[in-house]
């Protein structure tokens, strides 16, 4: 490891707290400590710094302040939008949500069909985008909700929000997005979109962790998920966290100023990564969509070698990325975004995800162009497999052993 | 992250032996790239001495660590000598390995075994054969039995770690499960036995003989939806009808070898001889 700090492109991991976040949260550690609730004006006051934060975050995303509930996380606003739309819709026992949902509402969904309820997964096509017509065609009367991302935390890839909430008003169901990725990433006005329910989590906008909110559209029935006292008007019980409400309501102040940079220069910044690797390193490709992207997000394939060899490899240069590989994540299949896109095992073992912030600068891109081809070329020159010999000739080993039940 | 040891580090950033080599003795693939890791490893073995050892190794840096130490353990070995080699060792000499990087140990001393098998001009070893039990990678239930009893493996989980069995889709889970229940059940009984005195008498034999198919054989050919019958026992000759999806099933004399015959040897008698009724 170097002594120089960190190339950090994992930014749709977490991102650093802002350094005016910090300074803007820390009086609530400490000096100002008291409880929103309490009656007696050091605790009040605080009360008013929640009312701020909560309108700054409403002027990110174009909503009212009073359709903003604070959570503890994105998690926790997909569990409260998905159970109340079930919850206020006690006769439809169907949702219908996409196979590249973050797992906050795949295995939620999943969960649910113990309880009876039926689940649609609409499929995506080889760039990850989903089929509207499927989509459209899953939705019945006994549908209670449709829950599909604003983005993709993999891919990047940026889902057709309006069309999808459209389609569903027509129908009468509610729309629940979750939008941790793209808040604070692209513009969004959500007063003039058909959106009902919308989940953000502060950790990804360079505020801290253990804080997110949901939007609920005015008029939308929602049922608490958190039963207790009557904070956040009686929608999510529990002591206000107050310094993160603080920090989250400094970021999406600041994300909103910052959006046009996310889409100038963290763009530029993307694109030269992406376009370098791609043109240094032979047998590369880019998983997912690139005409609807998020502006930060680039998903390469190293064919024929392996995605946390990749990463390590990364890390001795203090470079942090992610990968989709199986061998990162504890499981032993690789990311279910890109098998749901049909991406081939091969592939999908060797991805790696670059996430950039307004944070990246050129040097950092110069890093990592400058040490990716000598990484990959040493990984390839230990591989077995290569364009000439993709899998072992003793055995039809392309696919799964047993014919690829898995895939 | 991982927390992997300095010596998996140091391993993986510095292989040793890794790459093709020319004319080699044998070369011995296993896993694939579909599964996430394989290992290509070549040996040169001359008068019965491996004197030189190499890998190519497709997966994380715990299978090239593996793959590394294990070519630095067995070069200037006798043929004989590595085929002692086990997984323990490999984990051994890279510091220990995390829990469920355990099959990247298993898969180089795979292809260690197979490597030694195609050099003295053997058959597969008997956990290439069985019945496919996880079908995401390929995984039958004898390595399942092997690495639950090398290894004293009592969770599906562990049999994940160190199998990869059961880590794709899961539907295999309570297979897994059920197998833990009898290979660990064969298990204790071994350890019963072989704290009793021996000899055995005819009758003795004979009671092993039925606890052992009605234990462990029929459990094992029931998950495929097969049965067995115990027609006959004399002397070491016993005599059993496959019933069921056994019965008339193309493989039904792999079975009787593979998994009737060699259970009844392995357990009870090396002696013993299986038949098919007529």
């Amino acid at each position: 490891m170097t002594n120089t700090p960190p190339v950090y492109m994992d930014n749709n991991a977490t991102t650093a707290v802002d350094a005016e976040v910090l300074q803007e949260m820390l009086p609530f550690f400490s000096e100002r400590y008291g409880n929103p609730s309490s009656i007696h004006n050091f605790g009040g006051g605080v009360g008013k710094k929640i009312d701020e934060a909560r309108c700054r975050l409403a002027g990110l995303i174009g909503a009212r302040p009073d359709e903003i509930i604070f959570t503890a996380s994105g998690s926790e606003s997909d569990n409260t939008a998905i159970r109340s739309a079930i919850a206020t819709n006690a006769d439809r026992r169907h949702l219908v949500i996409s196979k590249v949902e973050h797992p906050a509402v795949l295995n939620l969904a999943r969960h649910l069909v113990t309880g009876g309820f039926r689940v649609t997964e609409i499929g995506v096509d080889a760039m990850g985008r989903i089929d509207l017509d499927e989509l459209s065609s899953s939705l019945t009367d006994d549908t209670a909700v449709v829950s599909i991302m604003w983005a993709n935390n993999e891919t990047g890839n940026i889902y057709p929000i309006e069309r999808i909430g459209a389609l569903c008003r027509e129908r009468g169901i509610l729309f629940h997005t979750d939008a941790v990725q793209a808040v604070g990433r692209i513009p969004m006005r959500l007063s003039e979109l058909p959106v009902d329910l919308l989940s953000l989590s502060g950790h990804k906008l360079h505020a801290p962790k253990g804080i997110g909110a949901l939007y609920v559209r005015r008029a939308v029935r929602f049922e608490a998920l958190v039963i207790g006292g009557h904070q956040e008007g009686g929608r999510r019980a529990g002591t206000e966290n107050v310094p993160g409400i603080v920090g989250l309501g400094k970021a999406a102040e600041l994300a909103a100023e910052r959006i046009p940079i996310e889409n100038s220069m963290v763009r530029a910044l993307r694109d030269r990564l992406e376009s370098s690797i791609l043109a240094s390193c032979p047998d590369v490709s880019v998983n997912g969509d690139p005409e609807n992207r998020l502006p930060n997000t680039c998903n390469i394939s190293f064919g024929y070698i392996e995605g946390e060899a990749i990463l390590l490899s990364l890390d001795i240069h203090g470079i942090c990325a992610s990968s989709g590989s199986a061998c990162t994540s504890g499981s032993l299949e690789p990311s279910h975004v890109l098998r749901a896109m049909g991406v081939p095992f091969t592939s999908a073992h060797g991805s790696v995800r670059f996430s950039l912030s307004v944070q990246n600068s050129d040097a950092d891109v110069d890093r990592v162009i400058q040490v990716m081809p000598g990484i990959v070329a040493k990984l390839r020159a230990m591989s077995p497999f290569s364009p000439e010999a993709p899998y072992f000739q003793n055995a039809s080993q392309d696919t799964c052993p047993s014919g690829g039940s898995c895939s | 992250m991982w927390d992997y040891s300095k010596k998996v580090l140091e391993h993986f950033l510095n292989p040793r032996n890794a790459g093709e080599m020319a004319e080699p003795t044998v070369v011995a693939d296993v896993g694939n790239i579909a599964c996430g890791d394989a290992l290509r490893l070549y040996l040169r073995i001359e008068d019965g001495i491996i004197t030189d050892a190499r890998f190519k190794t497709f997966g994380c840096a715990s299978a090239i660590a593996s793959s590394s130490v294990l070519t630095e353990l067995v070069k200037g070995m006798s043929v004989d000598e590595a085929a002692g080699i086990t997984d323990d060792d490999i984990v051994r000499e890279l510091d220990g390995l995390p829990e469920a990087k355990m099959h990247c140990s298993v898969m180089g001393c795979e292809a260690l075994a197979k490597a030694l098998a195609l050099y003295r001009g053997e058959k597969p070893a008997p956990e290439d054969s069985g019945r496919i039990v996880c079908r995401c990678f390929g995984i039958t239930d004898n390595k399942i039995i092997r690495a639950i009893r090398d290894h004293d493996l009592t969770t599906v989980d562990q049999v994940t770690h160190y199998t990869k069995a059961g880590g794709g889709c899961g539907k295999c889970r309570e297979e897994i499960a059920e197998i833990i229940r009898y290979t660990r059940a064969d298990m204790a009984a071994r350890a019963k036995r072989s704290s009793q005195s021996p000899p055995r008498t005819n009758l003795q034999r004979m009671q092993q003989i039925i606890q052992v198919i009605d234990d462990r054989i029929r459990p094992s050919l029931r998950l495929d939806g097969g049965d067995i019958e115990l027609v006959d026992i004399e002397g070491t000759t016993v005599t059993v009808a496959l019933r069921g999806r056994c019965a008339g099933c193309l493989a039904g004399a792999v079975t009787l070898r593979d998994v009737v015959q060699h259970t009844l040897r392995e357990v009870v008698d090396a002696a013993i001889e299986v038949k098919e009724a007529p």
